[in-house]
């Protein structure tokens, strides 16, 4: 090797300059110095391979299990009996199923801003949370997509949304938003899959040459494809991934945007407004984020991954989460201000009866959990340290919870007459649904713990200093 | 590789490197010294070394670009043929042919294929799923998806001469030179 560097290669600067640039300018590093490619390899690696799971797993799994069981309890229910065991009715025909699938979907919606956007815009420190933040979008898009599937009353005839021939002479009815957003989630569904497979495939290889069990290894063998790390293999592999960074970025803003549209193309006050889906796009976005810390902040502890989530990506995500706050924050001021302007008496209702009428508390509890408690992140004592980061980002999921809460019962529980206005209340079974698609999203994070590297290991190994290498003719870095 | 067909003798020579520094400057030795069938292979994508070992095109581009386009053509004549010939509806009194209201759904139809063109075109153009390859013979080539270097010369060069081979590598500073049996 020409050169042979000690420290990180983001921390090399001209000579000359050092002196000058104070130390609070000097990014903390996205690895911590000292290791090379087989460290990085090993550590990551021997989470998964090792014999003894932990004894924390298995606890974690088995309330998580619990969960999943709650869940089938509720869906058999459901379909035993029909949507009828949930608490809507007339006028509030979507309940916390709605909610609950747009907050889902919401939190899916960080991992592939930070695998695909972070990428294209050379955001080096997403190496270290992008697997992570990848798994909890698939897992989230799969708690999502239980919702809307069982909400049509008759699941087994949820093939009818999708466009085939059929006896029947039917064919699904494309101008309508549901039909948009059938598509435009499992869309995402399978990019993001597809996304998150391309990206294991080399990390499942090493698995496969690292694991001493036969089966193990024939295991991942069979999902590495055959991998072999050829320069030809690496040249195209790359150019796919970016391909894929450049496709999901569209599709991330365009999914939260139809998600939004079946609210905005309604004619409901509170949900027609054409500001919809960059206040949802942004509102997604910021409940991602805050998933993410919530689960990486006990991860990298758990599993003693400190020097890989390093605190410059926790501090960069509670920036994310300021910013987006900051958005969403407006977002809400903005509507009181188009709800006044229309002029519109329905409008002006809709935003007094938000404010003051039986759903207050949620109003007001909204607007701490994410407009007042996000301002923690100015301090960067706060944007340090793991509790507070934690304490926000829980704030931010129950926030973001409770501003679907807010946008969809309480918009339709005052209909333009009186005489049809009503109550909304989730009962046992909405509890025990939500609960339960909790219980799905982490068993299945545990199991991905448990069975495939939480941090990419190939890309981990390009943040190794010995990996910057020299071009003919180049005179040095 | 027909399936079927045993084949016998050398595959090639190879060279274990232990560090990137190393593999590029000998990939770059050996398409200098005139090798044309090389292999090299990295734990992780280092830049510059398919251009090394003289690989320069991916028809990658073009795959994704021609999915995306069936893509969008497909799910807007999907939608377009269900609502304006086999069903027709009128919603709100809009034209049969009302094509803004399908805009979402040709766009997620684009991304759909293209992504897959992507994925399933890196594939097949990388020849994967591959579950048996020479190179796997190599008694250390595990390590080549740790923290070891690899670079291959084929038998099939038209170059290719066994003890040269073995010298040339020898030359660039590697680790170990051993030969890779089919």
């Amino acid at each position: 090797m020409a050169t042979k560097h000690t420290d990180p290669a983001h921390e090399l600067r001209p000579v000359t300059q050092e002196q000058h640039i104070p130390e609070r300018f000097i990014p903390t590093p996205t690895i911590e110095p000292g290791h090379n490619f087989a460290t990085v390899t090993d550590h990551i690696s021997s989470i998964v391979l090792r014999k003894r799971t932990p004894l924390g797993w298995f606890f974690g799994f088995l309330l998580a299990l619990g969960g999943v069981g709650i869940l089938t309890v509720s869906m058999t229910m459901l379909i035993g009996k029909g949507v009828g065991i949930w608490g809507i009715n007339h006028p509030v025909g979507w309940g916390m199923d709605i909610i609950n699938f747009v907050w889902w979907i919401g939190i899916g919606h960080a991992g592939t801003l930070i695998s695909a956007i972070l990428l294209l815009l050379r955001q080096e420190w997403r190496t270290s949370i992008n697997r992570f933040a990848e798994a909890m979008t698939l897992f989230a898009v799969a708690s999502a997509g239980l919702y809307p599937a069982l909400h049509t009353g008759r699941p087994w005839f949820d093939y009818w949304l999708f466009p085939y021939p059929n006896t029947m002479g039917l064919w699904p009815q494309f101008r309508s938003p549901l039909m948009w957003d059938v598509f435009a989630v499992s869309t995402y569904a399978t990019v993001s899959a597809l996304f998150w497979y391309v990206g294991l495939i080399p990390d499942l290889a090493t698995l496969r040459d690292r694991a001493t069990n036969l089966w193990v290894k024939r295991a991942y063998g069979a999902f590495a494809l055959g991998w072999r790390g050829s320069a030809r293999h690496w040249h195209r592999y790359e150019h796919a991934y970016l391909l894929l960074a450049g496709l999901s970025t569209p599709l991330v803003l365009s999914v939260h945007t139809i998600v939004s549209f079946d609210f905005a193309v309604a004619q409901l006050p509170g949900w027609h407004a054409t500001f919809f889906p960059p206040y949802f796009v942004a509102g997604a976005v910021f409940a991602g984020f805050a998933m993410v810390l919530t689960l990486s902040i006990p991860a990298r502890k758990f599993f003693r991954l400190e020097d890989f989530i390093t605190m410059r990506h926790l501090e960069n995500m509670g920036k994310v989460l300021l910013a987006t706050g900051l958005i969403v924050a407006y977002a809400y001021a903005m509507e009181w201000f188009y709800g006044l302007y229309s002029g519109n008496p329905f409008e002006i209702y809709m935003l007094k009866n938000r404010a003051t009428g039986p759903y207050r508390g949620m109003y007001v509890a909204l607007w701490v959990c994410n407009g007042f408690a996000p301002q923690l992140m100015w301090f960067k004592r706060c944007r340090t340290s793991p509790f507070w980061l934690f304490v926000t980002a829980m704030f931010v999921n129950v926030g973001m919870w409770l501003e679907r809460f807010v946008i969809i019962p309480a918009s339709l529980h005052r209909d333009f007459l009186p005489s049809s206005w009503g109550m909304y209340h989730g009962t046992f079974w909405d509890w025990s649904f939500f609960i339960g698609s909790i219980g799905l999203f982490f068993a299945l994070l545990f199991l991905f713990l448990r069975f495939l590297p939480m941090i990419s290991i190939f890309e981990m190994r390009t943040m190794v200093p010995e990996a910057q290498v020299q071009h003919e003719g180049e005179g040095g870095h | 590789m027909a399936i079927g067909r045993i084949r016998q003798g050398l595959y090639g020579v190879i060279a274990e490197f232990s560090d990137p520094q190393t593999l590029l400057d000998a990939a770059n030795k050996t398409r200098e010294a005139g090798y044309t069938s090389t292999d090299a292979f990295s734990p992780f994508p280092i830049h510059g070394l398919a251009e090394a070992i003289g690989f320069h095109k991916s028809r990658l581009s073009i795959i994704v670009l021609t999915m995306g386009i069936l893509g969008g053509i497909g799910g807007f004549v999907m939608c377009w043929y269900a609502n304006v010939i086999a069903y027709p509806l009128n919603i709100g009194g809009k034209p049969w042919n009302s094509w803004p209201a399908w805009i979402p759904i040709t766009f997620e139809c684009t991304i759909l294929l293209a992504a897959f063109g992507a994925v399933f075109g890196m594939l097949a153009l990388n020849g994967l799923p591959m579950p048996y390859h020479p190179v796997f013979n190599v008694r250390r080539f595990d390590q080549a998806s740790r923290d070891k270097f690899f670079l291959v010369i084929h038998a099939r060069d038209p170059k290719f001469n066994l003890d040269d081979a073995r010298s040339f590598l020898q030359s660039l500073g590697p680790r170990e030179v051993t030969d890779v049996p089919w």
